[in-house]
């Protein structure tokens, strides 16, 4: 016990921990023999970057090791609130009442940082003729008590889909990208239509559209993959529709343009601050355009 | 003549054993009750409070996180959970039986080996790969074949659920069989029965309450397993209207959902209810098989 805990203090020391903070939950980017461990859990959509910042900050910082979970912003945002993580990856905003839990159950009121933008895409398959749908189909499409259901109530003659039949591929609940959907698409007052097929990652989304002619789905920017069409959108019906792009995103032309987040448990200090402020930084913007996504314009600062 | 402490211990051994045993066998009384408890427990302050109960029997509606209203409605879920082990056992069992009844009767040892330790294999794979078999194998294999517009649904679960139980099915259908003793086939062909008939006639019956176990089990496996359904039902909360229909079920919600449920929240709570639900579902079916086997034994001693 005694050597592990020397070992422990040691390695505290070594990467500046122990003096930003007092007692062990509060800073848990924890130590081992093999150095600082930053866990960083959450959002399906940014996994891919998560991954990739990991594998870019090892370069970096080879001391400090960068392990990424899945699962979901709300797995992320739970694990933050039980004060099990260092950082929650989020694509949607943390609740009033989440952010309220949290600083009661860590005493740290969670701080947010925008680290990149997406322009949710939605997706069709690649022989729907379907081009582009406006924000009022898709709600027409997706929500409770919505008039379309056949892709010829859409105003298209999609030949590979024999029964006509939407299929709607959504989120399960634990999705970020879900809460943001449902919220950007319906609004407060109006509920996702039941029986959609609820898939558990942004990736599975986008490969069931692939394999499934009658499907729409909607998923991050940078999930497009051969075999689906990304649906060019319009705030109104007749309007001129616009593709998801960095550029329509950051302008704010694309009506499904959202920032995605880090959460970490109050203000970061020491391993944990080191690696936002990179991910902040040129190196981790980097990283965020070359998976697809948009990089958080620069402050003119 | 033995050492005086040795047979001491021996007198001390007996007792012993007869403990550990004992407590072995109590033991696994104590931990169903244990688990169904702390299930229960979770459970229960929303059971008895602010869960509409006839809501949460009758409605259609699951909608735990809803900005509005969270409604609590596990028909649609009963009503996948039901539908895909319906379809898997009505697959599988005849499938495990006939393949249990191949191998302990039919044929050679050389075949009946092989047989075995294929069928055992597939009872080895994890239920994941099964899931990824059903939702990236199966799924466009049943648009092309079946013209439905989704090939994740009550078929692909019900198929890859029987895959996966008629290993089970098999293996203890057939000890059932070969526990039958010979004198019973020596007497039946004997009498002139050909193999079928020894078959049919005889051994049927005789390991009658081996095969239901056999079955039930089966079932169990059915109705427990997740990640398999999760991924080949679609997990699309619906009541189905065909076999083409996705649906999702009970054991997938759970899972699904658990990890982003607040501890102690009403949605936690309810997967609690609902985990405690299934637990009612397999205790009602494996009561009533015990019902039934007594039932059979009754007739067959009167």
């Amino acid at each position: 016990m005694k050597p592990f805990v020397a070992l422990v203090i040691a390695a505290g020391l070594f990467s500046g921990v122990i003096g930003c903070s007092g007692a062990g939950p509060n800073e848990s980017a924890s130590t081992g023999t093999s150095g600082v461990v930053i866990r960083i859990t959450g959002s399906d959509t940014m996994v891919n970057l998560d991954q990739a910042w990991a594998e870019n900050y090892k370069k970096a910082r080879p001391d400090v090791s960068v392990q990424i979970a899945g699962g979901g912003s709300g797995v992320g945002i739970a694990g933050l609130i039980d004060g099990i993580l260092d950082i929650a990856a989020s694509s949607r905003d943390m609740a009033p009442d989440e952010i309220e839990r949290a600083t009661k159950r860590t005493g740290a009121e969670p701080k947010g940082f925008t680290v990149g933008l997406d322009a949710l895409a939605v997706y069709v398959h690649q022989d729907n003729p379907l081009e582009a749908v406006s924000m009022e189909d898709l709600a027409e499409i997706y929500g409770d008590g919505g008039h379309i259901v056949r892709w010829s109530q859409a105003g298209v003659k999609n030949a590979a889909c024999a029964s006509d039949e939407i299929i709607r591929v959504s989120r399960q609940n634990n999705s970020g990208t879900y809460v943001y959907f449902r919220e950007a698409v319906l609004g407060t007052r109006r509920e996702l239509k039941l029986g959609s097929i609820d898939q558990s990652g942004s990736k599975d989304v986008v490969a069931l559209v692939s394999r499934t002619p009658c499907a729409i789905g909607y998923s991050g920017m940078a999930y497009a993959i051969p075999g689906v069409k990304t649906l060019r959108m319009s705030k109104k019906k007749g309007e001129a529709g616009v593709a998801p792009t960095a550029e329509s995103a950051l302008d704010g032309s694309y009506p499904l343009a959202r920032p995605l987040y880090l959460y970490t448990r109050g203000n970061p200090t020491g391993p944990v601050k080191e690696f936002i402020d990179w991910a902040l930084g040129e190196d981790g913007q980097r990283v965020v355009r070359d998976i697809g996504y948009v990089p958080v314009p620069k402050r003119s600062e | 003549m033995r050492h005086p402490i040795t047979h001491r211990l021996a007198l001390l051994s007996e007792p012993l054993v007869e403990w550990t045993i004992r407590i072995c066998g109590w033991s696994a009384i104590f931990f169903v009750f244990a688990i169904f408890f702390f299930v229960f427990r979770e459970g229960a302050p929303v059971l008895f409070r602010d869960l509409d109960l006839k809501e949460f029997f009758t409605s259609l509606n699951w909608r735990p996180d809803s900005r509005i209203q969270a409604q609590y409605g596990v028909l649609a879920l009963l009503a996948g959970t039901a539908s895909v082990t319906a379809l898997a056992m009505a697959l599988s069992v005849p499938a495990g039986l006939g393949a249990a009844i191949f191998v302990s009767e039919f044929c050679g040892r050389p075949t009946r080996e092989t047989l075995k330790i294929v069928i055992e294999l597939l009872a080895a794979i994890p239920s994941v790969v099964w899931g990824f078999v059903g939702y990236m194998v199966l799924n466009p294999i049943l648009i092309w074949a079946t013209g439905a517009p989704i090939g994740i649904n009550i078929l692909n679960g019900g198929i890859i659920l029987a895959l996966m139980s008629v290993p089970i099915i098999m293996s203890v259908g057939e000890d059932a069989l070969k526990a039958v003793p010979d004198t019973y086939r020596e007497a039946a062909i004997a009498l002139g029965a050909n193999r079928w008939q020894v078959v049919y006639k005889v051994l049927l019956p005789a390991a009658k309450n081996g095969l239901l176990a056999a079955a039930l089990l089966g079932i169990g496996r059915a109705v427990g397993e997740t990640m398999a359904v999760l991924m080949a039902t679609g997990h699309s909360v619906q009541i189905p209207q065909s076999l083409l229909d996705p649906v999702r079920t009970l054991t997938a919600t759970i899972a699904a959902e658990l990890g982003e449920t607040v501890e102690g929240g009403a949605h936690y709570r309810v997967l609690f209810v609902i985990g405690s639900l299934l637990m009612l579902i397999s205790l009602v079916v494996n009561l009533s098989a015990d019902l039934i086997v007594k039932g059979i034994r009754g007739k067959q001693n009167a």
